[in-house]
C-alpha cells in the first residue's frame, strides 16, 4: 500500500506559502484550516516547512515573531515523499525522525502533504480491513 | 427540511453494485433512527463487482463475503436496478432529480500500461483481462487468448498477478470444481502452458502478494515451484527495513521462498517460475508480429528518502522467450461522465468522500464515492469498509446540515419509471436471486458451486418474458 491512496482522498489542497511572506500570514492560514504546517514553496518546489511547533519555539525566545519571515523559521531539513513510497516505510521514517508532516513531490513538484495522522488512519483502516476479510473466510471454513 | 423520516426519508442513489457500494448502504442502514431509501445501480445485471469478476475462482471462501451484501439487499428501503449504465441509460441531472445524494462506487475499471514498447503487439494483455474473462465478466466473455504458447510471462506480483499465474498451473480437475467460466474451463482443458513466469520488480521482502498466497503457489500439485535463491537472498537494503519496522509478515515471506529455492523440481508437469529483481523493458516481436519474448532489466534496491525501498535498473539485460504476457502493474480509474475526475490519482476528485468542484475546490452538494474510485486501487475487498464509513459520515453529517441535493421529484415510482423508460432489460433484486438460483443449480447437478451466465442476453432470456419484451 502506498502514500497515493492518502492523497487521493485529499482533494487536491495542499497549503503553501512562500519565504517572504510573514509569520502572522502563515499563522492566519494554519487557524484558518486548523492545520499544524504549511509548505513553503518556490513556485511549485518545496523548500522547507513551516510547522505551528517552528512558531511555539521562536516565540518562546521572541515575542515579536509576527512581523518575522517565513524562511526564518522555517525548517530546511526536508523529508520529501514519492506517491509510491511505502505506507509502513514513510510511518517508520516520520516515527523516527519525528516528522509529522511531509510533502510529497513529483519531479519535484509538490502535490500533497501526508500527516502522521493520516498514516495512523490508513493503517488502522488497512488492518481493519484485513482482519475483516480473514474472519470471513475463517468463518466460511468452520462450516 | 428534516429527512429521514418515514414522509421524507433520505433518498440515496448508489452507483456501482460492489463492495464499495453494499458497505455504503450498509453503514447508512445502521442508522435505524433514521428513514434511508437506498437505490443501487450496475452497468451489470449481477452485483457484488470484483467479488463476482475479480476474486479467483479456485477461492471460493473469500465469495462468502456476498452473505453480507445479500442481508443489506433484504432490507425493505433497499432496490437494486442492474444492467443500467452510468451515463449512458442515467445522467447525474437524472439522478439530481430524484435523489438527496448520489454515491459512486464504480471501482478502478482500468489496468495500468508498462509504457515499454511491444505492449501492444498480439499475445500482450492486460492481466484484469484475463481474470475479467475466466470469471465470466460479460464484456469479456469473448476474449481471446494463445494458450497454445507453452511460456507465459506475468508482470507483477500482486494479488491479480498471482491469481493469473495459479489458474494457469491448475489442473482441468481442480479448475472443474470451481466457478470459473465454462468456456475459460474448457480453453484451459485445452490449455498447452508449461512455464509461468512470475515477474517482481522489486525483492521477495516486498512483494504484495501475502503469505497464504506464497504458500498456496508451493502447494499446487500439477506445478513445481521455481526460485532462484540468489534472488530471495536478503540483501542489506531489505535487511534493515525489515529490522527497522520489525514487519513479521514479510519476513516470513521471505524465509518460504528461500525454502522454495532449496526445493528439488519433483518433475511436475508444469514449473511455476518466481523471479524479483527484474522490470520489462521491452516486450519482442516474435517475428511473425506477436509476442516472443520480453526483455529485462535486472534491478538492485536502493532505499528512498522515505525509507521505501526502491527498484534500480542495472546495465545487465536478460531475454525471457514467453509467448503470451499479461500485465499486472496497477489500476486504474474510469471517468464518469459529468463528475470531476482528479487525474493525479486516477480517482473521483474528493476530499474524505465529498465529491469537489473542480473550480472552487468546494464540496458539490449531494455527490459522494466510496472505493477504490474514491481512493485508488489499495487494500482488500474488507479495507472498503472503513472507507465507506467515512464517506457515509461526511453524508449523514450533510444531510442534517441541510447540504442535499433537492430533487424535483423525490419519489422511488418516478425512478422505477424512468428507468424502464431509458433500460427496459433492468433488472431487480428478485431477477438477481432467481439467476443465482439457476446458476447454483446449473452447478449443482456438475459438483460445482455455479455454472455462471456470462452474457447478458442469455441472462435475460433465463428470467423469461418480461425482459424480452
Amino acid at each position: 500500500m502506498n502514500i497515493a491512496s492518502i492523497l487521493a482522498t485529499k482533494g487536491d489542497k495542499v497549503f503553501t506559502i512562500r519565504g517572504e511572506q510573514t509569520i502572522r500570514e502563515a499563522l492566519v492560514v494554519l487557524a484558518q484550516h486548523n492545520i499544524g504546517a504549511l509548505v513553503v514553496v518556490d513556485g511549485l518546489r518545496p523548500i522547507g516547512i513551516l510547522s505551528e511547533r517552528d512558531v511555539v519555539r521562536a516565540a518562546v525566545k521572541n515575542e515579536a515573531v509576527f512581523p518575522l519571515l517565513v524562511n526564518q523559521l522555517m525548517t530546511r531539513d526536508l523529508v520529501l515523499g514519492d506517491p509510491g513510497d511505502d505506507l509502513g516505510a514513510v510511518g517508520q521514517t516520520m516515527v523516527q525522525r519525528r516528522i509529522r508532516h511531509l510533502p510529497v513531490v513529483v519531479d519535484g513538484k509538490l502535490v500533497g502533504m501526508i500527516s502522521i495522522g493520516d498514516i495512523v488512519k490508513a493503517q488502522r483502516d488497512r488492518y481493519q480491513g484485513e482482519v475483516d476479510t480473514l474472519q470471513i473466510i475463517v468463518m466460511e471454513h468452520g462450516h | 427540511m428534516v429527512l429521514g423520516t418515514a414522509e421524507q426519508p433520505l433518498r440515496v442513489a448508489v452507483f456501482g453494485a460492489g463492495p464499495a457500494g453494499f458497505y455504503v448502504a450498509e453503514h447508512l442502514q445502521r442508522r435505524a433512527d433514521l428513514a434511508i431509501d437506498v437505490d443501487m445501480f450496475d452497468r451489470l445485471p449481477t452485483p457484488y463487482g470484483l467479488v463476482r469478476a475479480g476474486v479467483a475462482p479456485d477461492h471460493q471462501k473469500i465469495k462468502a463475503v456476498t452473505a453480507a451484501f445479500d442481508k443489506v439487499a433484504a432490507q425493505p428501503r433497499f432496490r437494486f436496478f442492474g444492467g443500467v449504465e452510468f451515463g449512458k441509460d442515467l445522467s447525474v441531472t437524472d439522478l439530481r432529480g430524484h435523489y438527496h445524494q448520489i454515491v459512486y462506487t464504480t471501482g478502478a475499471q482500468t489496468d495500468r500500461r508498462m509504457g515499454i514498447p511491444g505492449e501492444d503487439l498480439p499475445g500482450s494483455h492486460p492481466a484484469t483481462e484475463f481474470v475479467a474473462w475466466y470469471n465470466g465478466h460479460p464484456d469479456y466473455r469473448d476474449c481471446q487468448f494463445d494458450l497454445s504458447q507453452e511460456r507465459v510471462a506475468v508482470v507483477g506480483v500482486g494479488n491479480v498477478a498471482v491469481d493469473v499465474a495459479r489458474i494457469l498451473c491448475r489442473t482441468p480437475e481442480e479448475l472443474a470444481r470451481t466457478d470459473i467460466a465454462d468456456h475459460a474451463l474448457e480453453a484451459l482443458r485445452h490449455s498447452r502452458v508449461r512455464e509461468v513466469y512470475l515477474l517482481g520488480r522489486r525483492g521477495a521482502a516486498q512483494a504484495a502478494f501475502t503469505n497464504p498466497e506464497v504458500k498456496e503457489l508451493g502447494e499446487l500439485p500439477d506445478a513445481d515451484i521455481i526460485v532462484r535463491p540468489e534472488e530471495v537472498e536478503l540483501d542489506p537494503v531489505s535487511r534493515e527495513a525489515l529490522e527497522q519496522s520489525g514487519d513479521r509478515a514479510s519476513a516470513k515471506k521471505v524465509e518460504i521462498l528461500q525454502s522454495y529455492a532449496q526445493r528439488q523440481p519433483a518433475g511436475k508437469p508444469r514449473r511455476l517460475v518466481v523471479r524479483f529483481l527484474v522490470s520489462p523493458v521491452a516486450v519482442l516481436d516474435n517475428g511473425a508480429g506477436s509476442v516472443g519474448a520480453i526483455r529485462l532489466v535486472r534491478n538492485r534496491l536502493v532505499a528512498s528518502a522515505t525509507g521505501t525501498v526502491q527498484a534500480q535498473p542495472t546495465d545487465h539485460v536478460e531475454e525471457l522467450p514467453a509467448g503470451l504476457v499479461f500485465r499486472s502493474v496497477g489500476y486504474r480509474g474510469v471517468p464518469l461522465p459529468g463528475v470531476p475526475f482528479d487525474d493525479k490519482w486516477g480517482v473521483v476528485l474528493n476530499e474524505k468522500g465529498r465529491v469537489l468542484d473542480p473550480d472552487s475546490k468546494q464540496p458539490l452538494p449531494g455527490e459522494y464515492t466510496a472505493g477504490w474510485i474514491k481512493r485508488g486501487p489499495t487494500g482488500v475487498i474488507g479495507t472498503n469498509k472503513p472507507d465507506a464509513a467515512e464517506t457515509v459520515a461526511a453524508m449523514l453529517d450533510d444531510a442534517a446540515a441541510g447540504h442535499v441535493v433537492v430533487p424535483a421529484e423525490p419519489d422511488p415510482a418516478a425512478v422505477e419509471r424512468l428507468v424502464r423508460q431509458r433500460q427496459p432489460h433492468a433488472v431487480d433484486w428478485n431477477d438477481w436471486l432467481r439467476l443465482n438460483a439457476l446458476e447454483i443449480e446449473r452447478g449443482r447437478t456438475r459438483g460445482r458451486p455455479r455454472v455462471k451466465f456470462t452474457r447478458v442476453d442469455e441472462m435475460l432470456d433465463a428470467l423469461g418474458n418480461r425482459h424480452r419484451p
